[in-house]
């Protein structure tokens, strides 16, 4: 049997020893009429067959490296080093349980304690937890935790938030009756009856506004400031604690996580001292053991569930810890100067490419007046989604077509580039984009 | 740091490269300008202020320094030597089922047919990722009874809360408003509570008797129209079958509510019994419990939640549709409670459970069988150094505790730490908090006769010791890299981040 090592034998001298008769006796406390439904389940595979299975339906699939993809969204192609999928392959770390027994989990906390401090370094701010599930969940806990602290129940939020997050918070605020409230103006619209100030960096389009007034406006309406921010973009801008907002939250994906259908990913969140004891989620300190050698350990756990219940910040119990080590080998193996170099060679990449298809007829930005990263919205001729599949045709991804998210923007892509988008790809989408393009092309 | 061991060579005992003090990486390096060789960006390049007109860019770097992967690979091997993990010994947390994680599921993830896959491809790019969730759903409907499963919470947690907020559109619907509570047994998890307090329900704790099954007449006491839902946990916390269940079922919906399974322990009932047929409305599993997914030292999980047919309208967007030979995610669900998380869950651990199913197939129930004889045997052996906590027949899973044994002093604390010693895990300790110096043992169907012997013959072992020498149990543990740590010194004086020395 597939992973079970006991054999008859051992099975009945268990039984004798817990003298039992048969197996069926242990389960005399359910009801007969429940025990052995009949399930139609397939035949059980041998490991081959079941790896020819699943290799058949991956191969159903197109993944993005048989593909030019411009997709981004909130989802980055970017490059992972070898050194991050050897780390998360060590049965060590990946069978590991949540390091509840600290002398024998010094591996897994240290490597926490780690990332906490690089979430801090990376976002300007002074704890950040040990991970959340992504980074749209984590902006709905930065939400709360905002509701909780300052006992109000409005959430205003930028519009152009990534709309999964918008409507994760959206789902975390119904249940506790708080009103969420969306605008392109945070900063004028936080007022004394709001708990926060949503505001991402950058937004959904890619654009870069400056966040400074929205922590401002949020800190003298007495509301706590949220920034939603990608970790790769901290390593370039002025990060969220330097600009004075309260909280950071985000996802790591882009540190070493590959993008495997939207999951698992890494939220992250990291705040201001005041805020300590109102995060959710596991903490890790450093301390010492009884010979007085540095060591680390859960901590704070007066905040969590297993011991506050329903009185605990969060309900959150396994996070993402594994996502999380990840990140961390990724941060270390670039460091600060490695992470700005993949920022900046994908600033590059993106605005070449928005150059070159802005040049061609009838496609423009959709927001020729706000700087971005890289990522960026332009108009196509016609329906978006029409010209996407043109592009699909040639084996190009051209970027995901805004109306699925905004029917006002039906005629937009979000177009992407990272450090993984080669010029020669580039290349492709122009050369095809300008065929496509061309009225006749489209037939729009 | 002073008063550590230098590994190598020092005036006393060696000591070995890897047990001394592992320097932060922090400490291993300060490069915050280096780092990999990037690509070249392969464009023309343009200064970024002029890209990024009035954008604040960063003046100093971030405090995290590019470690070379020489330096780094080694840093990452001796941590790994710090972790117990199961490729190394027995794991036995209760209602934690630590069991193997099969090896080929680390492999079939890690396909770029599933790993390389963005959410927002077309649908016609990721048929076949469509078509695996899809039959994950069909099969984990199979085994709990449910009409319909969304997979994307991203743990048990998750699910709960989830689940709690489909219960309460439910409600909602039928004009139901005064539904504001949810009943829970004393010795359930902390994060039932702690869910049904994240979706703004109030908490009413229900008595359990004294051979630790919920105690039904104390239930059906606080029974009335402002319960929205009663949430069990079957085997329960103490690894005991609610034997009344069905009683249960019936007392409940007759007084309007519904009642929610906490999937935490199928593993005692896995291809055996059905939470469906049992009559619970809403069921939430954990796939790195009962179908093998890794806890990655602490997730990521997935705790997909089912639901029967009274509820399907409510389940998170977007939902997995076949028609024909042809998969399509459906977000047009008016009734839906919304989205939970990004996308569509974690896809990653779905792959893995998937492929789990399928290798025991409709053989299932022999995992059930054989994680209820391992963990009866255990007991069998254990029980005569420990008493019981409850006399009732336990399945997958069993509490003991120290009050009583043989060493009056002897706590759950210093078991657990000596356990350590011999390289293999404790098991979950002081819950379910009802028990008093709980020591809550899961072996899971995956351990060997030999290792639940091997681990029956260290605890008698521990015992032994303590009643010659109690001190030298108490201060346990003496072998691992670190000693027991001051758990008390973290809290009082949080050190939550390094920062450089000043």
């Amino acid at each position: 049997m597939a992973y079970l090592p006991n054999g008859a034998a051992e099975r009945q001298q268990m039984l004798d020893a817990i003298g039992a008769a048969s197996v069926e006796d242990l389960f005399a406390s359910v009801p007969a009429r429940l025990r052995h439904p009949r399930l139609n389940l397939p035949p059980p595979l041998a490991e081959q067959d079941l790896v020819a299975e699943l290799e058949r339906l991956a191969a159903r699939n197109h993944p993005l490296g048989e593909l030019d993809s411009f997709l981004g969204a909130g989802v980055y192609r970017r490059y992972v080093p070898a050194i991050v999928r050897a780390a998360v392959a060590r049965p060590e770390f990946y069978t590991a349980y949540t390091p509840y027994q600290a002398e024998a989990s010094q591996g897994t906390l240290q490597t926490i304690f780690e990332f906490q401090s690089m979430i801090c370094g990376l976002t300007g701010l002074e704890v950040a937890n040990a991970s959340l599930y992504d980074g749209a969940s984590a902006a709905a806990e930065a939400a709360m935790m905002a509701v909780a602290q300052t006992g109000r129940r409005r959430v205003v939020a930028a519009a152009d938030l990534n709309p999964e997050t918008l409507s994760v918070i959206r789902t975390y605020a119904r249940g506790r009756k708080v009103e969420v409230v969306t605008t392109d103006g945070v900063g004028d619209a936080v007022g004394p009856e709001d708990a926060c100030a949503v505001v991402a960096q950058p937004g959904f389009l890619g654009t870069v506004d400056d966040p400074l007034p929205v922590a401002e406006a949020a800190r003298a309406a007495g509301a706590v400031s949220i920034c939603c921010a990608d970790p790769i973009a901290c390593a370039l801008l002025v990060p969220p604690g330097e600009l004075g907002f309260d909280i950071a939250v985000g996802d790591g994906q882009p540190l070493g996580i590959p993008p495997s259908f939207g999951g698992p990913h890494l939220g992250f969140m990291a705040v201001r001292q005041e805020l300590m004891r109102r995060m959710p989620g596991r903490l890790v300190g450093q301390t010492h053991d009884h010979h007085g050698r540095r060591a680390y350990a859960l901590t704070l756990q007066a905040r969590e569930q297993h011991i506050r219940r329903e009185k605990a910040t969060s309900n959150i119990c396994t996070n993402h810890a594994l996502t999380a080590l990840a990140a961390t080998v990724y941060m270390a193996r670039m460091g600060a100067g490695g992470m700005r170099r993949v920022a900046e060679v994908s600033v590059q990449r993106a605005h070449h490419l928005a150059k070159r298809l802005t040049g061609l007829e009838g496609i423009g930005l959709a927001e020729p007046d706000r700087p971005y990263l890289w990522e960026f919205a332009i108009r196509v001729p016609g329906d978006a989604e029409v010209f996407a599949a043109a592009l699909r045709r040639e084996g190009i991804v051209a970027g995901l077509p805004l109306g699925r998210v905004d029917p006002r923007r039906g005629d937009q892509l979000l177009v992407c580039c990272t450090e993984t988008t080669s010029a020669a790809s580039i290349d492709r989408y122009v050369a095809a984009a300008a065929r496509i393009a061309e009225p006749a092309g489209v037939g729009a | 740091m002073s008063g550590m061991p230098e590994p190598g060579v020092g005036a006393g005992e060696p000591v070995a490269e890897w047990a001394g003090d592992e320097p932060l990486v922090f400490e291993l390096s300060v490069d915050l300008w280096g780092g990999p060789r990037e690509v070249e960006p392969g464009v023309p390049v343009e200064p970024l202020e002029r890209l990024l007109p009035g954008v604040g860019l960063r003046t100093t770097p971030a405090p995290i320094p590019a470690v070379p992967e020489p330096v780094l690979a080694r840093h990452l091997g001796r941590l790994a030597r710090r972790n117990h993990n199961l490729h190394q010994g027995i794991y036995p947390l209760g209602s934690c089922t630590m069991k193997y994680n099969p090896a080929v599921n680390e492999q079939l993830a890690g396909l770029s047919g599933f790993a390389d896959l963005h959410p927002d491809q077309d649908a016609d790019d990721v048929q076949g990722a469509l078509q695996l969730m899809w039959e994950l759903e069909r099969l984990l409907c199979e085994i709990t009874g449910m009409a319909r499963i969304s997979l994307q919470p991203a743990a048990g947690a998750h699910g709960e809360w989830t689940g709690l907020r489909m219960i309460q559109a439910y409600h909602a619907a039928r004009g139901d408003t005064a539904r504001t509570r949810v009943l829970i047994p004393d010795s359930a998890h902390g994060t039932n509570p702690a869910s049904a307090a994240l979706a703004g329900l109030e908490v009413v704790t229900v008595r359990s008797n004294s051979d630790g099954t919920v105690d039904v007449a104390d239930l059906g006491g606080r029974l009335d129209s402002s319960v929205a839902a009663v949430m069990m946990t079957n085997p329960n916390t103490l690894g005991v079958f609610e034997k009344d269940i069905l009683e249960i079922a019936r007392i409940a919906h007759e007084a309007g509510s519904l009642l929610y399974y906490d999937g935490a322990n199928l593993n005692a009932l896995v291809g055996l019994a059905r939470p469906g047929d049992m009559g619970f409305d809403v069921v939430h599993l954990n796939l790195h419990k009962t179908f093998s997914t890794p806890h990655g030292g602490g997730g990521p999980g997935s705790g997909p939640v089912g639901v029967a047919p009274a509820l399907v309208d409510f389940l998170p967007v977007p939902t997995v549709e076949r028609t024909g030979d042809r998969f399509l995610l459906d977000h047009d669900r008016p009734r839906s409670i919304g989205k939970v998380r990004a996308h569509y869950g974690n896809f990653g651990m779905l792959v893995r459970a998937y492929a789990y199913i399928r290798s025991y197939g409709s053989t299932i129930s022999q995992v059930a069988q054989d994680a209820v004889l391992n963990a009866r045997y255990l007991q069998a052996r254990l029980a005569l150094l420990f008493p019981m906590a409850v006399p009732s027949d336990s399945m997958h899973e069993f509490v003991a505790t120290t009050r009583g044994c043989r060493v009056s002093e002897l706590r759950a604390i210093d078991v657990a730490k000596r356990l350590l010693d011999y390289g293999v895990y404790a098991p979950t300790a002081y819950f379910p908090t009802t028990v008093p110096e709980a020591l809550m043992f899961e072996p899971t169907e995956t351990e060997s006769k030999r290792s639940l012997d091997l681990l029956a013959d260290i605890c008698a072992a521990i015992v032994a010791e303590a009643e010659r020498d109690l001190e030298h149990v108490r201060s346990a543990p003496h072998l691992t890299p670190v000693s027991r740590v001051d758990e008390v010194e973290a809290a009082r004086r949080p050190v939550l981040r390094w920062r450089p020395e000043a």
